[in-house]
């Protein structure tokens, strides 16, 4: 009898391990958690990084950021301002349902509706139209050479589902709402979306019948933790209870290079951190200065510029991982002016001279917003700043926050002086143009220009950007544009981040420089 | 029989606080030359407790101190942390003087803004005991005064009270602190520092309240029905005096230890906010977001981020909570 338990606890043991190797799980944390399962609501690399699991775009990049078909097998232009794209055949949801052109019909509809945060990207669209079950033509309001990049980031949702369940609309994330494509997804995707606790856990599992047959994967399960904590992050990377992190503290680097079996990935990021100003009230929301906006004033916003000290900055708070920027475009960005890559001279003196001049002599108490979990030390890089301004009179009061909190804050832009990074996800110049630079309208221009710099020239030469094809001419607009955002000081560039991850030696990936991280090209070892 | 009641309606007498005297009927009885209050302080069973027992002089003595570099940080202190324009970035994360690489003028070393962490300890010590002290002596106001009434009152009032502690504990305090602060923030946008700290105060105060009000209502319950009390009402004693004066000095021993070990937590609960962006701001760092910060270093070796304001907070916490426990015993009629 005895024998005959112990054999049935050996054999139950036996095929316990068995499963336990058959299931490769990947677990990876990261600073913060996904805002949302929904593709559309926020344009934010690591929404867009992990919902690019799960969902996928009729184009999608490859290993090196180039351009790759995905949902869309070729793509042609039939006249300057009409493309047609062959889908492909053969394509289910994760429900089931087939992937037809409706679907993509369906999607740039939703994309440019209300609540959604791509429309910067459907903006240049003037018609997307169905042309066979398996085909469809977008129309272009005027040529527009980058669609294709455009394109990439927009994820293709279910008609049927997104209609099913109430969710034909994405959410407005400055409203902090949420509807089923908050919290579920169906996608295409090589992975689909098992569970979802905001906060604590995202699980995803292989879609076994996706239309890429296998993946280079191995995995079968990935479970997303957001650690908030710096520390938390490293100690449970080094422990073995997460295989993938990022970002990695900066202070941490060598800690876990030096901890043997674990590999940081450091590379330079797209993103470029910066300040903005909110220069278009005629009184800041919160200041002492009343009556006047000190933001209007170019003197006020170069005098920002000069008393902030990048140099230190990168060396102590960004030990040395970054690079400060003139621009708000990095050098990998196509439209980036490496001539024109040269910052206001770090000047205290020439700073308070300036501000004097606009009639702020013992400078003005200003309050600034800052997330402190969003990039990498970004409470530390304000606490710099506020420390700099202090030297020429600016009394700072700094409210750093969760991004939580933050985002939803400076989107309502509520807010006077913010930082803030962006990633041109189109790696395209444009983008910025666009999103970060021109005036804010209804038609998706500006969305993230959150302080409201305007400068009817640069809208005019962005719009202009956007349908040039001669690759001379249209880089000659960029430069022009960026030489006007440069002389007004439009915002302040700080500095392109490192990009950090680290994972542990079981484990091979592929680091993007838009720091997106595909599942699909990941494998664990099981050892 | 008890002997808690004969000492509490011997209080009324004479050589009881002069206060209690005039409750009762009847000319007092004659005493003699009445010594001064510190006289009679220095001889009395408080004093004489408090000298015979080490730990009670050694917390004070650890609390006073911390207490007084905190109060005087501005005189004390070498550097004035919170003046944004006096750190520099380059002074940043030095180890303490006496490690290589340390400076002479950063006893403690510095933090990643180069705040000397000597100083930050100072300042970051005054707005957590300012801000965990205030709040805990407001959640003990409230908390206390409503225990005493619905432990003293009783029925419905009593009823209704509970049921509001029942709900307030029935969210976490941190959301409710995190409201309060969210309210008070919409509600007074540009307000900073000073307002920021009443809001933060009340914040912490308000979901603290509850712990005080069961305690004292589960004492006073069990007080109302000794035949001090009765002896109190009977002679006519208003029941106001009565809660004031007789009940509450016999229940106050759970809640000074409930207060000690809440200075703590406030001190921590404040931490929290200001992460959350409710709270201070970090270019003022509390002890809490000191500590916060520092955690993030623990592991790239700049241990003196972590282990000083952690002794802090340590020291300040133990010696509150030691030197209460003393007083409950000082003040316990039940065991003198």
């Amino acid at each position: 009898m005895k024998r005959i338990f112990s054999a049935a606890l050996v054999a139950s043991t036996l095929a316990l391990a068995a499963a336990s190797v058959q299931a490769v799980t990947l677990r990876v944390s990261n600073q913060g958690d996904v805002q949302s399962m929904d593709p559309h609501s926020l344009n934010e690399s690591l929404q867009l990084s992990f919902t690019g699991n799960v969902y996928e775009s009729l184009i999608e990049r490859d290993k090196k950021m180039g351009l790759a078909p995905a949902l869309a097998t070729k793509w042609t232009q039939t006249s300057p301002t009409v493309w047609r794209f062959d889908l492909r055949p053969g394509v289910k949801f994760h429900d089931g349902t087939p992937f037809t052109a409706d679907d993509v019909v369906f999607t740039f509809k939703r994309a440019a509706g209300d609540g959604s945060d791509m429309k910067g990207y459907t903006n240049p669209i003037k018609e997307v139209r169905k042309v066979g079950d398996l085909a469809i033509e977008i129309e272009t309001t005027a040529p527009y050479p980058i669609l294709p990049d455009t394109l990439t980031t927009l994820a293709m949702m279910s008609k049927k589902w997104c209609e099913d369940n109430k969710a034909e609309k994405p959410v407005d994330r400055r409203k902090g709402i949420e509807n089923t494509a908050s919290f579920k997804a169906n996608g295409t995707g090589p992975f689909r979306l098992k569970e979802r606790q905001p906060s604590v856990r995202t699980v995803l599992v292989k879609n076994f019948s996706w239309w890429g047959g296998k993946t280079e994967s191995n995995l079968d399960e990935i479970v997303f933790t957001p650690i908030g904590n710096d520390s938390t992050r490293v100690a449970a990377l080094l422990s073995g209870e997460t295989d993938v992190m990022e970002p990695v503290p900066l202070q941490d680097v060598e800690r876990i290079k030096s901890a043997g079996s674990f590999t940081v990935l450091q590379g330079p990021e797209l993103r470029t951190i910066f300040l903005g100003m909110d220069q278009k009230r005629d009184e800041l929301l919160f200041s002492s200065v009343k009556g006047k906006n000190p933001f209007k004033d170019v003197r006020v916003r170069r005098a920002f510029f000069q008393a902030i000290d990048e140099e230190t900055i990168k060396s102590r708070v960004m030990r040395g991982a970054a690079l400060p920027t003139a621009e708000m475009v990095g050098a990998a960005v196509r439209g980036f002016q490496p001539d024109m890559n040269k910052r206001l001279p770090y000047d205290v003196e020439a700073a308070k001279k300036l501000l004097a001049e606009a009639g702020y002599p013992n400078g003005f108490e200003v309050t600034m917003n800052c997330p402190n979990d969003r990039y990498v030390n970004d409470s530390a890089i304000c606490q710099a700043v506020a420390a700099n301004l202090a030297r020429i009179g600016v009394k700072i009061n700094l409210q750093a926050e969760t991004k939580v909190s933050y985002f939803p804050k400076i989107l309502r832009r509520d807010t006077s002086f913010y930082l803030l990074g962006w990633t041109p996800s189109t790696v395209d110049a444009h983008d910025v143009l666009a999103s970060i630079m021109a005036t804010p309208n209804d038609k998706g221009q500006g969305t993230f220009n959150l302080g409201a710099y305007s400068n009817p020239k640069l809208d005019e030469l962005t719009l202009k950007i956007q349908s040039e094809t001669d690759q001379k001419k249209r880089n000659d607009m960029i430069r022009e544009a960026f030489k006007i955002h440069q002389d007004d000081v439009g915002h302040i560039p700080l500095h392109q981040q490192a990009l950090a991850w680290a994972h542990s030696d079981k484990v091979s990936l592929v680091q993007l420089p838009n720091n997106y991280m595909y599942f699909k090209w990941i494998t664990l070892k099981s050892k | 029989m008890d002997h808690a009641q004969v000492e509490v309606v011997q209080a009324g007498l004479p050589g009881g606080p002069p206060a209690a005297r005039r409750d009762l009927p009847g000319p007092a009885a004659p005493i003699g030359p009445a010594p001064g209050r510190w006289a009679r302080f220095l001889d009395g069973d408080f004093w004489h407790s408090f000298r015979g027992s080490p730990m009670a002089i050694g917390s004070a003595a650890v609390a006073l101190a911390c207490i007084f570099c905190a109060v005087f940080a501005g005189v004390v202190a070498p550097h004035n942390p919170t003046d944004l324009a006096t750190l520099e970035l380059s002074d940043s994360m030095l180890p303490p003087s006496w490690m290589e690489g340390g400076a002479a003028k950063y006893l403690l070393g510095t933090d990643e803004q180069g705040r000397d962490v000597l100083s930050a300890l100072m300042y970051g010590a005054r707005i957590s005991l300012f801000v965990g002290g205030a709040s805990v002596l407001l959640s003990m106001l409230i908390g206390v005064s409503l225990g005493l009434v619905s432990g003293y009152v009783g029925g419905r009032l009593d009823a209704l009270i509970m049921r509001i502690c029942d709900v307030m504990l029935s969210f976490p305090s941190i959301l409710i602190a995190l409201l309060i602060a969210g309210v008070g923030h919409a509600l007074f946008p540009g307000a900073h520092d000073t307002l920021a700290f009443g809001v933060l105060i009340i914040a912490i105060a308000l979901p603290g309240w509850v712990q005080y009000a069961r305690a004292v209502r589960g004492s006073t319950m069990v007080e109302r029905h000794k035949e001090y009390v009765q002896a109190a009402r009977v002679i006519g004693v208003p029941p106001l005096r009565i809660m004031m004066k007789h009940v509450l000095p016999n229940v106050m021993g759970p809640v000074l230890v409930l207060s000690t070990i809440q200075v703590a937590t406030a001190i921590l609960a404040e931490a929290t906010l200001s992460f959350l962006g409710v709270g201070v701001s970090p270019t003022s760092p509390s002890l809490g977001t000191f500590i916060n910060e520092g955690n993030k270093q623990l592991f790239s070796g700049a241990w003196w981020l972590v282990i000083f304001p952690g002794t802090m907070l340590v020291l300040i916490a133990l010696s509150i909570n030691l030197f209460g426990d003393w007083l409950r015993d000082a003040l316990n009629p039940r065991l003198r």
